[in-house]
């Protein structure tokens, strides 16, 4: 036991004497986690919004006002020609073009139908979508002022039927983007830290000498392991606890659900981190490998977690490699704690797997780790 | 000349004998696009719902008809009372829930409009916000279909045309993305760690004393590694245009030239940090922590950069991946050429310029 | 002091692969001797000494280490051995106080034989005035020393020393073998490889390893003898031509 306290003060001293590495490991993160929570949306507003008008009356004026009008849209120009307008497109000046066609009030008042021609660029393709929808209601709203303006009572059956879709955002009324992303990037940036520190220590020591000597001593392997992970741990857990402190006064995330809870998951989740980075540090030769090895773990796990895409869109097979991305359970597990207010035994299921991972990663850690080649 | 000829072979030799590093090098890279190339993407997929459906009539019927039609969802229950809908939700399985008002066709008919609402599990925005969007589409095009059965009086009706990605495939959004995202942390996590490495093995006082300049040392550097990302990025592109089924609308050679363009820079970016950095792992801290979330988030790579706050406008302005992602798009599926593509392609040029006259200048401090 | 077997190596092996980097080697240590282990750089004096240290498994072959199995029980002989590395390996960024503690602690030393053990060294070495400075910023023959004075801290049977003056100029080196006496005086035995033949004159017996066989194994005097040469660097010279 004592050992153990031996190693871990050794750790301690030599991560805080390392003055290069102190503010990657606080500052950096902290910034990050300030700064990029704010991209992480996937709201439609300000599309680049434009239009040619071969109409030009105070009718297709209107229409354009419509636009003009909605938040979603940023009028930003309009083009005298189809072409101008598609040159635009290409070069990504707009997304958007509305093309009104000549005599646009006059044939709608004689033939009582007309086309509406919209260019969407769907290079995002999600978005694309989104934006259509928008357009449809703006234009359907339009439409129906029209008829109720033009229309005798006696035609008013034929007005067009409209179903109007009332969306409603459970536990997360204002759908708040942020809500989600603050916890979910503050997981990822501990996860990073974590991952790297443990993945490079011990075969840094391999590449200076220091685990040669180590390997001489009596000391055991769990203890030279358990030594190892418990000031990352710490690590870990501060840079948690500083990075929820921010999600709280700057962010105002809520926390509905208990923060203890919360902090006896986070302890599993690293040590399951730590176990990974450990085993790999076990493997490799350099650094460099370490490195690398960490790294590609890590975009895997990041992109296919859940937070940026929805795991139910991938196909099958991926669905089940995610069964093997901790930071899958942990945002999992974070959005029913944190925002629905889930107790310990609805998350229950995803504290086993994650407790089982974890013991097996530092078991293999331990075993991967030879004191004698 | 020949001392710069023989000092970019000792660096070609130490790459590719360290067969370990080469094989993640050329493996992982790989491995990484086929898996997102499948698995990130924002289509939605069986999407488990539940309908509380109050009215039971004919439309109410054809609607969820369309609904549960479409490959998008699952109607996995139907739900009798309001009380239902928590537990539902609390269950996890069920993402929405779609509630039909009562009378809900003769309100259509009498009063010209009925109303569904749409409520989603929103604890994941992301998917709420899209399963939303999903079914107001369905929705819209059920109602222009029933719209188009009435005696057309003052119908105006919008023909959306989708261009440069017609099917809206996700993949033609991503793929570019991924491909950037590899190609930079690669090579600036590979460049990074080359000049840390010497200092810490103390072969940097062998290369100083020596009559190479400094800008040869830094250009000589870059040189093998160059070589290896093009290697990956054709990999790359052979593999999206193949697998993926991206097309490559505009010039291949425009394409090739760009890549190599990026390339250069993302390595200058890696020879920047290790200038900075003592030690291998200040380098490798730095390219990792301090490269990958700012350019997965900023580049526009999946979160659309105008949606975002405009200081973070201005952020990702400084941030190389982005425009390459414009450049990327623009060849692959708009077909464009680089007189349109100019603007782009002259910063990137200017970023590289940047990164490596800093390099040489931090370089020679540390002569000094 | 009984002449007792410290160190027991019998057909000795240790191959990778195709190579065999130890073949066969046979020998004894006593107790309280300096044994010199020579040979030329990749000669295999490091290899066959990391199989005794207990860090590398023997392919073929028996070998005891104060009275333990270097097969069965390699990390009870690491209870009763020292060891310092080609490498020195200190930790720079400690302080050397730090480093005494750190490796007092991980040999179960208490705190207060620690806080003894360590002024002692440091008096020794007089090194008060660096004491708490970080190691990476003393010069090589001082940490030298102090990586010697590590390895003896728990006052161990054997004390392993792979090239411990290697870069280091003549007078530390014979300050360090002055240092290496005086522990040998007092029981503790010394097992030294070096490529320094001049120094094989300080030992009492040394063996002298060629392509991973001895070739010699006897007291410098002997071996000069035998060889009809003046000094140990004569005698190695001779083997490796022959």
């Amino acid at each position: 036991m004592k050992t153990i306290g031996y190693i871990i003060q050794k750790e301690f001293k030599q991560i805080f004497r390392n003055k290069a590495m102190l503010p990657l490991i606080f500052v950096l993160p902290l910034i990050q986690l300030i700064i990029l929570s704010n991209a992480a949306t996937f709201e439609i507003q300000h599309i680049k919004f434009s239009y040619v008008d071969h109409d030009n009356t105070s009718f297709s004026r209107a229409l354009i006002d419509k636009f003009d009008a909605s938040s979603y849209f940023n009028v930003i120009t309009h083009f005298s020609s189809g072409k101008d307008a598609n040159l635009a497109m290409l070069k990504g000046e707009v997304d958007v073009i509305l093309e009104i066609p000549s005599h646009f009030e006059r044939d709608l008042l004689k033939d009582k139908k007309i086309n509406l021609a919209v260019i969407i660029n769907a290079i995002d393709g999600a978005a694309a979508g989104v934006e259509n929808v928008y357009i449809n209601q703006i234009i359907q709203n339009f439409n129906k002022n029209v008829s109720v303006n033009l229309l005798q009572p006696s035609d008013k059956k034929f007005l067009p039927k409209s179903i109007v879709s009332i969306p409603s955002f459970w536990y997360n009324k204002t759908l708040n983007y942020k809500t989600f992303m603050v916890p979910g990037i503050l997981v990822l940036l501990v996860t990073m830290i974590t991952l790297f520190l443990s993945g490079m220590n011990i075969v840094r020591e391999k590449e200076i000498g220091t685990l040669e000597q180590m390997n001489v001593t009596p000391i055991k392997k769990y203890q030279f392991i358990v030594g190892k992970l418990f000031p990352f741990l710490v690590l870990g857990m501060l840079l948690l606890t500083v990075g929820l402190v921010i999600a709280k006064v700057i962010f105002n995330i809520p926390m509905v659900g208990s923060l203890g809870l919360m902090y006896v998951y986070t302890v599993i989740y690293i040590l399951v981190i730590l176990g990974m980075g450990l085993f790999i540090s076990n493997f490799t030769d350099t650094q460099q490998q370490a490195m690398f090895i960490a790294w590609f773990f890590v975009v895997i796990f990041i992109l296919m977690s859940g937070l940026f895409t929805p795991i139910e869109s991938m196909p099958q097979w991926a669905q089940y490699l995610t069964e093997f991305n901790p930071i899958k359970f942990y945002v999992e597990v974070m959005r029913m704690v944190m925002l629905k207010g889930s107790n310990f035994t609805d998350i229950l299921p995803l504290f086993i797997k994650t407790l089982i991972y974890a013991i097996v990663m530092n078991g293999l850690a331990v075993w991967s780790y030879k004191k004698t080649n | 000349m020949k001392r710069f000829i023989g000092f970019i072979t000792k660096e070609f030799y130490h790459i590719f004998r360290d067969t370990r590093s080469l094989f993640i090098l050329f493996g992982m890279p790989i491995a990484q696009v086929m898996l997102f190339g499948f698995a990130i993407t924002n289509e939605i997929n069986n999407v488990n719902i539940a309908i509380f459906d109050k009215s039971k009539d004919a439309t109410t019927q054809e609607i969820i008809n369309k609904i549960t039609a479409s490959k998008y969802f699952s109607n996995k229950q139907f739900i009798t009372n309001g009380a239902e809908i928590e537990s539902v939700f609390k269950k996890g399985d069920i993402k929405a829930v779609l509630v039909f008002e009562k009378d809900f066709s003769e309100k259509l008919i009498k009063e010209n409009k009925a109303t569904v609402q749409i409520i989603t599990d929103a604890t994941d925005p992301n998917t709420a916000n899209t399963v939303n969007n999903y079914v107001s589409s369905i929705l819209q095009k059920y109602q222009q279909e029933t719209n188009k059965n009435i005696k057309p009086v003052y119908q105006i009706t919008p023909e959306s045309r989708m261009v440069y990605n017609p099917e809206l495939k996700s993949v033609f959004m991503f793929v570019p993305g991924v491909m950037t995202i590899i190609l930079m942390l690669v090579s600036a996590m590979m460049t990074s760690i080359s000049i840390t490495r010497e200092k810490e093995l103390g072969t940097m006082e062998i290369l100083l004393v020596s009559p190479i300049k400094p800008f040869q040392v830094i250009i000589g550097k870059v040189v093998p590694y160059i070589f290896l990302s093009i290697i990956n990025a054709v990999v790359i592109v052979l593999l999206s245009i193949f697998i993926f089924k991206m097309p490559v609308q505009g010039s291949l050679i425009l394409l090739g030239v760009q890549s190599v363009l990026f390339i250069i820079n993302a390595l200058s970016l890696g020879i920047l940090i290790s200038t900075i950095s003592d030690t291998q792992q200040t380098a490798m801290m730095i390219s990792l922590m301090g490269l990958m979330l700012p350019v997965i988030l900023l580049s526009g790579f999946i979160f659309p950069i105008s949606s975002m706050p405009v200081p973070l406008q201005i952020i990702s302005h400084v941030i190389p991946a982005k425009w390459f992602i414009i450049i990327l798009k623009g060849i692959m599926l708009k077909g464009v050429g680089i007189t349109i593509l100019w603007k782009e392609t002259l910063i990137l040029v200017a970023m590289t310029v940047f990164f490596i006259v800093l390099s040489i200048k931090k370089y020679k401090i540390r002569l000094e | 002091m009984k002449e007792k077997n410290v160190i027991q190596v019998k057909n000795l092996t240790k191959k990778f692969g195709d190579f065999t980097a130890v073949d066969n080697i046979t020998f004894e240590v006593k107790q309280g001797e300096i044994f010199g282990f020579l040979g030329a750089n990749g000669a295999g004096k490091t290899t066959a000494m990391k199989m005794l240290i207990g860090i590398s498994k023997p392919t073929s072959g028996e070998a005891n280490v104060a009275d333990f199995d270097v097969y069965t029980n390699p990390e009870d002989i690491k209870k009763n051995i020292g060891y310092m590395s080609q490498k020195f390996a200190l930790y720079d960024d400690l302080t050397v106080k730090e480093n005494i503690t750190f490796f007092g602690g991980i040999y179960g030393l208490s705190k207060s034989i620690i806080k003894q053990k360590s002024e002692a060294l440091i008096n020794e070495l007089g090194l008060q005035e660096v004491a708490n400075e970080l190691v990476g910023s003393l010069p090589l023959g001082w940490k030298q020393k102090i990586a010697f004075s590590v390895a003896l801290l728990h006052n161990p049977k054997v004390v392993f020393l792979d090239e411990p003056t290697g870069g280091v100029d003549p007078i530390t080196r014979r300050q360090f073998w002055e240092m290496i006496y005086k522990n040998a005086h007092n029981g503790t035995t010394i097992f030294v490889t070096t490529h320094y033949m001049d120094e094989a004159e300080y030992c009492d017996r040394v063996s002298i390893m060629v392509d991973g066989k001895i070739e010699a194994l006897d007291t410098p005097k002997n071996l000069k003898k035998q060889f009809n040469v003046e000094n140990m660097n004569d005698v190695f010279l001779k083997l490796a031509r022959g």
